[in-house]
């Protein structure tokens, strides 16, 4: 636990800038609170994981974020500029991936850069680079339906790059792929996040998954929804992955933020 | 179907209906019923006749041009309302009044609207098709994923782009099937109101051929009608088997 606490301490002051903020967020539905008066920041280039139980508001902040919700009272900064709606430096990634059923792959890729009104042949050269670098090479003319969950989310994944946006929100992207896909996903995104200069905002319930994957861990608590505690690993993020998951800091962490959510499971 | 592992051809249970249709005609039980083999007949001897393909132009011109107005107003109507919380509470007991409403009923008033003319029988056609495409269209617009409607919204879709390439597609499969069922209500309405409005068309064949009791010209013109319309609705059933792969997929 000492290392946890060190960890903690470590993490302020920010030597980074900050590309998102959240400043004092309220949400509600009728009289249901999603969000009281949050206030967080992301910093560039990092990957930032909201982790909580269900009911804390991470999905409705990622929204809000996103510009898909709009906050009751509080703003959202991104790269300096408030937030008004959805807008080109930020992509969604989504968590039933949201694909076009009646699209291929080389369409789907590219739609964010249809919808942007980038001329066919320029964003299919792009679409085919990003469907490359996530590994569905050859699958450009496959159909949703003929994939797999996981190289579905790739789809997904690849869509959202494509658009070259600074900001990337992932919404539970890997809750509906498989065990062993998802820990190919999370080494392929620590790789993305370290090639990629973008800033990942990542919302998960899983407590293994976002400490393993994050540079920063964003605990939501619910009831009033609020942010209890950031969580900054320090020592085995340089490790390589194959040895992230036995390392004493990544174990304590994990065990840390269970003790802290254990009493809000139902 | 199979019969002890053979498969019989589509429709094959016609040849069953035809071949009772040829023995009652041939026993000469009603007038009514006169043999299926003379009705070919007569239909290969009327089909080439000018009154017969001038009837089938007519006939074709207000059924195309209704169903053609029932699917381009039908299907944005139906999109909006399946979108538009506000335009559904406006329009949706419209929709049912008229789906279900005998809108023969209707006819005469929209003669004197209308005239007697080419209009009212296609604006008669249009009424007969247009309310289960609004309705299916509705329907399968209400049911798109959430996340598929964010995402378009997400990656800045206009809403025209929104409409064209994300809704209209996603709900391509009630849309057709919804069609199906509109272009069989219209020819319907194409012949009801060529029998009510001015006697012209298929209408005005009918009523020829029934009030003379030419029961052999009469089932050879229904039987072309009948073999026009289920062309159509089989070619639409076609194409709804060809986005039947992701209608389950949304």
């Amino acid at each position: 636990m000492s290392q946890t606490n060190k960890a903690f301490s470590d993490a302020r002051p920010l030597d980074q800038e900050i590309a998102v903020s959240v400043r004092g967020v309220s949400k509600n539905y009728g009289s249901v609170v999603a969000l009281k008066d949050m206030t967080l920041e992301f910093p560039r280039g990092q990957l930032t994981s909201l982790l909580g139980p269900s009911g804390c508001g991470k999905t409705t902040l990622l929204k809000i974020i996103a510009g898909l919700l709009k906050p009751d009272s509080g703003e959202i900064i991104v790269n300096g500029k408030p937030v008004v709606g959805p807008g080109p430096n930020r992509s969604f990634v989504f968590q039933d991936f949201a694909l076009l059923p009646w699209a291929n792959v080389m369409r789907n890729v590219a739609f964010g850069l249809e919808l942007r009104g980038v001329a066919k042949s320029e964003r299919e050269a792009k679409a085919a680079k990003y469907i490359k670098d996530v590994g569905l090479g050859g699958f450009e003319k496959a159909y949703p339906h003929e994939l797999s969950g996981g190289m579905r989310q790739r789809v997904g994944l690849a869509r959202a790059l494509a658009v070259d946006s600074r900001v990337l929100l992932l919404d539970e992207p890997f809750s509906a792929v498989d065990e062993q896909t998802r820990r190919k996903f999370q080494e392929d995104l620590l790789a993305l996040v370290a090639n990629e200069n973008k800033t990942f905002i990542f919302v998960t319930h899983s407590i293994e998954e976002a400490v393993y994957v994050s540079d920063q861990i964003a605990i939501l608590l619910p009831r009033p929804s609020r942010v209890s505690e950031i969580i900054r690993p320090t020592s085995f993020r340089s490790k390589g992955v194959e040895n992230i998951r036995r390392d004493p800091e990544y174990l304590d962490i994990v065990d840390e933020i269970w003790a802290s959510l254990r009493s809000y499971v139902e | 179907m199979w019969i002890k592992g053979y498969k019989l051809p589509a429709m094959s249970s016609l040849l069953i209906w035809g071949l009772l249709w040829e023995i009652i005609g041939q026993l000469d039980l009603t007038f009514f019923v006169p043999p299926l083999s003379n009705v070919f007949a007569t239909l290969f001897v009327i089909i080439g006749s000018p009154a017969f393909l001038n009837a089938l132009w007519e006939t074709a011109q207000a059924f195309l041009a209704g169903v053609f107005f029932s699917i381009v107003i039908g299907i944005p109507v139906g999109i909006f309302m399946g979108r538009s919380r506000l335009l559904d509470e406006l329009l949706l007991p419209w929709v049912n009044i008229f789906v279900s409403a005998p809108l023969t009923a209707l006819v005469p008033v929209l003669m004197v609207l209308f005239g007697f003319g080419m209009k009212s029988i296609i604006i008669t056609t249009t009424l007969f098709g247009i309310w289960i495409i609004i309705l299916n269209t509705r329907a399968g617009v209400r049911q798109i994923n959430r996340s598929l409607v964010e995402m378009a919204t997400s990656f800045g879709a206009s809403p025209l782009d929104a409409f064209a390439k994300v809704y209209f597609w996603a709900a391509l499969p009630e849309i057709l099937g919804g069609v199906r069922i509109g272009v069989i209500r219209a020819v319907k309405g194409v012949i009801i109101g060529q029998l009510l409005i001015s006697i012209v068309g298929f209408g005005a064949l009918f009523e020829l051929y029934a009030s003379n009791f030419l029961m052999s010209h009469f089932w050879a013109v229904l039987i072309v009608l009948f073999a026009l319309a289920f062309s159509i609705s089989e070619f639409l059933g076609y194409l709804e088997r060809k986005v039947s792969y992701y209608a389950a997929s949304r």
